[in-house]
């Protein structure tokens, strides 16, 4: 009987144990973030965008050119 | 290239809100983990589309007390910028929805009907088809001046449906979409100090970069459509 109510017990605290895990320690990409890989993501959202401010700026040129041309 | 202070500030604006977006520690939530980062794009989109809506209809407005077919052409590329952003919200809340609250794992989920019932969901896709009825309506009429008046009209009831199908239906509703008690994004208790300070510049970022593609395009569309405007 005490054996059994020591299981019990030991049972219980292991189920609360994993509750506090649960709920303090939430993952989150910080390994990722350590081996510096966050910056190779950084890099290719930067190029997308630099690629996509790019084409808006020259497409502003080429309107810009056009514009001019049909005030003369 | 028509240069302007606001083209530069986007640009500042969109890199800082990559770099700080990815790089600045953020709350540790149990069920969004980094995926809370998503604010500074997804949720942006749906602002950009509200602003570029707002300055369609006023536009529309100002058509309507005007006459001048200038302001339907604004009214008309500003509505089509804001459903490109909503487009593009809608399909960024489809993944991040996927991999966060609606959990294939999750009974609750296991049927597409579950989801296709989310009401946030609903409202949205109500509300974008309103904007594609806009530009249903605008190219059945030929008539240039009806047509302009139509849609303006048309634009103003859209406007009008567009915040209860986004902001208010879904409040109204059971819905696991994060953010139903309460403004999304807005309310000060559910966000971050640390995440405002990322927040607020991406959405105007965000908008100006929509902006400055519309007013690339009204500029096209006033080059070929000269002939008639300086006829009037």
């Amino acid at each position: 009987m005490r054996n059994r109510l020591l299981t019990l017990f030991f049972f219980c605290m292991i189920s609360f144990l994993g509750f506090g895990q649960g709920n303090e320690t939430v993952e989150m990409a910080d390994k990722m973030r350590s081996e510096g890989k966050i910056y190779v993501v950084i890099a290719v959202i930067l190029t997308i965008l630099t690629g996509l401010i790019l084409y808006l700026v020259r497409l502003d040129r080429k309107i810009s050119r056009l514009e001019q041309s049909g005030k003369k | 290239m028509r240069k302007s202070w606001w083209k530069i500030l986007c640009v500042v604006l969109l890199v800082y809100t990559v770099l700080a977006g990815l790089l600045l520690p953020v709350p540790a939530l149990r069920q969004l983990q980094e995926t809370i980062r998503n604010l500074y794009f997804h949720v942006c989109m749906w602002f950009a589309m509200m602003i570029l809506f707002t300055i369609s209809v006023v536009h529309s407005v100002n058509y309507l007390r005007s006459l001048n077919l200038q302001k339907d052409i604004l009214a008309k590329e500003y509505a089509s910028t804001g459903i490109l952003m909503g487009l593009l919200g809608y399909a960024t809340g489809a993944i991040w929805a996927s991999y966060t609250w609606a959990d294939p794992n999750n009974p609750a989920f296991a049927s597409f009907g579950s989801i296709v019932r989310e009401p946030k969901l609903i409202g949205a896709a109500m509300a974008l088809l309103i904007y594609f009825a806009y530009f249903v309506l605008r190219s059945s009429i030929p008539d240039l001046d009806k047509r302009a008046r139509v849609s303006a009209v048309y634009n103003i009831f859209a406007y009008a449906m567009l915040f209860p199908s986004i902001w208010i239906i879904p409040r109204l509703l059971p819905s696991l979409h994060p953010g139903r008690e309460g403004n999304p994004a807005l309310n000060f208790n559910d966000i971050d100090a640390r995440m405002r300070m990322v927040f607020y510049p991406a959405v105007i970022g965000w908008t100006l970069l929509g902006v400055w593609i519309t007013t690339l395009k009204i500029r096209l569309t006033l080059l070929t459509e000269k002939n008639w405007l300086n006829a009037k």
